[in-house]
């Protein structure tokens, strides 16, 4: 099988990110879409709340967790310089990346000098974070997604709509023609009869990516967690796909957020029985791969460890707006979201979408374009997201705060709605006010149609409840004084 | 014992029957209920859409308001929500900025002493049949805050069961929200119009005559959805249910 040329041409930025109410109105008129999400959601998450229900400390552990992260993000300065220089001491070399330019400049930098013009990736959502696939890309450098639903994603010039799940919004159906239309393009083509079924499909990506291993010389991955007292990095996964990159090539480069530090070996007890049944719904995960430094006989040569800060030192110093740094990524949140489930992942403009997605991320990336200044709103507040957090995360919590930091910003909509606000604190601060507003609504009340004019969207899909002929407050003062 | 009813403003202005109803059910169970003219709002709304400084002066007419009484009791799961998990909040963050004992102090005074209706019948009053009849199929959605926030758990579905006549039928999806979220529904109207519409499938398939909750702005968003279809299923307070009797029969 010939190498396929290194692309030419950078991929096609996303699409510019629309405020979120915008971009879910689409996602919510797409039928296939949704059947996708509801079915893919709700299957997993009765699957979670039967793997949470078997163990008895399942409330403790969450504490547990919580209590250990909090720990580790008060001391995080700390621990981050044991990291550094137990990894150090072990063969690696460690890298410090502020934000998402400097992280792609080591990254790009590392790979050219090594001469390779492709690398394998195991899925990391930090390096899509930073856009290091384009980075890569402008540089002549094909980067390879090895983890099944990303290559879903890759091959089909899409965008990941979920953390565990990127193609969740994709069929069975869609991904037999993305296989079947884009495997060519990249390396061995799928097989002519490639039918639907998972197996199949399996398959085709197991033949594709296999050769994709055995010649890279070159490895980029994530890691879900990184121990201080070692410098071990963990990686949790389902395919195997993982270790293969993290052992068959020569230079491994794992890009890591700071936030996902632990102190000791010990903690990992916690998180390795959470984690698994909180996104997978399995007991265990089938593949956890560690790996400390370089060693002479086995592994990669070289390893060097890139540690991605990206605004996590903002988030850090908000006292309500850090426990998102406590996060797992395990995927709870999004799988129980009503809000997640009709907008799907792509509304949020982020790779960290759903919940978890409307509290990181304006924290990530600020709170002054539109779409970030829409996220803390995208949002109920009805409370299953914090309910299923294994390191219980108080997402609602952290979405109000930050709808205070949007509203005082001013901005869209802000300036006229603190207005409306303002006065109607001042009307139910004046009860006598209230009361003769009340009161000239009732009077009027046969002009106040179930669809009035100015209700807007409220009446696209809902009558508003007529009004009484009197208010409670003159029932009572008739009745009852 | 002296009970302050708290009505809210959405039962004020637009379910005044759902005041009456807690009124008179209260009564009938031999409390004597107060109504302190002077209560407007709890400050969700302003609270939950990100204005915590407009909220500050009502938490503190609340506590002002409602000072003296031994119980304070709503016939809303939200709304008690707000005073017993948030006026701590918005206290704290005060305190942060500079500090405002007042705030503190009010938070403090009210967090313990208010309950949602359901809550004060079956944990204060010891409560289940409170001797009600309403010959009606019945399905009952657990809103969010009742549900998560104050772990209502099964309280509602307890005094609806010992309800003469009353057949209570499973909501499938009960627990997930049904898309109200205050200003949720206004700035994500399309999101929260499907969810709606989900939530009023699952009730129509329930076969119910009456989808009823403790929640009248979840009612009100569930039963915009049921009247502008022309469903069969109405929506309905618990309180008004709880209130109906063979001799005075709700219609
Ligand atoms: S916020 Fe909690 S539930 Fe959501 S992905 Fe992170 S750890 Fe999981």
């Amino acid at each position: 099988m010939p190498v396929p040329p290194p692309p030419t041409r950078p991929v096609p930025p996303p699409p510019t990110p629309r405020a979120f109410p915008e971009a879910a109105r689409d996602a919510v008129r797409d039928t296939t879409l949704r059947a996708n999400l509801r079915h893919a959601t709700h299957t997993i998450r009765d699957k979670r709340a039967r793997a949470v229900a078997e163990l008895e400390d399942w409330q403790r552990l969450r504490e547990a967790g919580k209590r250990i992260k909090d720990h580790t993000l008060r001391h995080l300065d700390r621990y981050l310089e044991q990291l550094e220089a137990a990894a150090t001491a072990a063969g690696a070399t460690v890298h410090w990346a502020a934000d998402a330019d400097e992280a792609n400049r080591i990254v790009t930098g590392l790979v050219k000098a090594t001469g390779e013009r492709e690398v394998v990736k195991v899925k990391s959502m930090a390096t899509q974070e930073i856009g290091l696939n384009e980075a890569l890309a402008a540089e002549g450098i094909h980067a390879y997604e090895t983890d099944l639903a990303e290559l879903i994603v890759q091959l089909g010039d899409d965008r990941p709509s979920h953390i565990l799940v990127p193609a969740i919004h994709r069929n069975r159906a869609e991904i037999r023609a993305i296989f079947r239309e884009r495997m060519g393009r990249w390396g061995r083509p799928a097989p002519d009869d490639l039918t639907d079924e998972p197996a199949d499909l399996a398959e085709a990506a197991r033949l594709h990516l296999r050769e994709k291993f055995l010649r890279a010389k070159v490895a980029i991955s994530g890691a879900n967690f990184m121990v201080a007292e070692t410098g071990t990095l963990v990686v949790l996964e389902s395919e195997g796909n993982g270790r293969m990159c993290l052992t068959l090539p020569e230079t491994l480069i794992s890009v890591v957020g700071i936030e996902k530090t632990v102190p000791t070996w010990r903690d990992l007890e916690v998180f390795l029985q959470t984690l698994p049944r909180s996104s997978t719904a399995e007991r265990m995960n089938p593949y956890t791969s560690m790996w400390t430094g370089t060693s002479d006989d086995d592994g990669p040569r070289t390893f060097h460890l890139v540690l991605l800060d990206n605004g996590r030192t903002d988030a850090l110093a908000d006292d309500i707006g850090r426990q998102a740094l406590r996060c797992i990524r395990c995927s709870a949140c999004l799988n129980v979201c009503p809000v997640y489930e009709r907008a799907g992942g792509h509304a949020y403009g982020s790779v960290y979408p759903g919940p978890i997605g409307a509290i990181l991320t304006p924290q990530l990336r600020g709170t002054t374009s539109e779409i970030d200044a829409s996220l803390p709103y995208a949002s109920s507040l009805c409370g299953a997201c914090y309910d299923v957090c294994p390191v219980a995360i108080d997402i609602p919590e952290v979405l109000v705060h930050l709808r205070e930091r949007v509203a005082d910003q001013g901005g869209r909509g802000h300036r006229a709605e603190k207005a409306v606000m303002r006065a109607a604190s001042w009307v139910m601060d004046h009860p006598a006010a209230l009361a003769a507003g009340e009161r000239a609504a009732a009077r009027t009340r046969a002009l106040h149609p179930g669809r009035p004019p100015g209700a807007g969207a409220w009446t696209e899909s809902r009558d508003l409840p007529p009004l009484p002929a009197q208010p409670f407050r003159d029932w009572w003062k008739k009745n009852r004084t | 014992m002296r009970v302050a009813l708290f009505v809210t403003c959405v039962n004020d202005a637009v379910y005044p029957a759902t005041g009456i109803a807690t009124v008179k059910l209260l009564e009938r169970l031999g409390v004597e209920v107060h109504f302190p003219p002077g209560q407007t709002c709890c400050g969700q709304p302003m609270f939950n859409t990100g204005y915590r400084h407009e909220t500050e002066p009502l938490v503190r007419r609340m506590a002002r308001v409602f000072a003296g009484y031994d119980h304070i009791v709503t016939p809303s799961g939200s709304c008690a929500a707000m005073i017993r998990d948030n006026y701590p909040r918005i206290a704290r963050k005060a305190a942060a900025e500079g500090g405002d004992p007042e705030l503190t102090e009010a938070a403090q005074a009210l967090a313990p002493r208010t309950y949602e209706l359901t809550e004060f019948l079956v944990d204060v009053l010891g409560v289940i049949d409170v001797g009600a009849f309403f010959p009606h199929t019945v399905t009952y959605h657990p809103s969010c805050h009742g549900a998560r926030l104050l772990g209502l758990g099964d309280r509602p579905r307890r005094l609806l069961a010992a309800v003469k006549g009353l057949e209570l039928r499973e909501l499938p999806g009960a627990e997930e929200c049904c898309g109200f979220g205050g200003t949720f529904a206004l700035k994500n109207p399309d999101v929260s119009a499907a969810m709606g519409t989900d939530k009023v499938r699952n009730a129509l398939a329930t076969g119910a005559e009456v989808l009823c909750g403790a929640d009248n702005s979840c009612l009100m968003h569930i039963g915009g959805i049921l009247h502008r279809q022309d469903a069969p299923t109405r929506a309905l307070h618990l309180a008004e249910i709880l209130l109906s009797t063979e001799a005075e029969p709700h219609v």
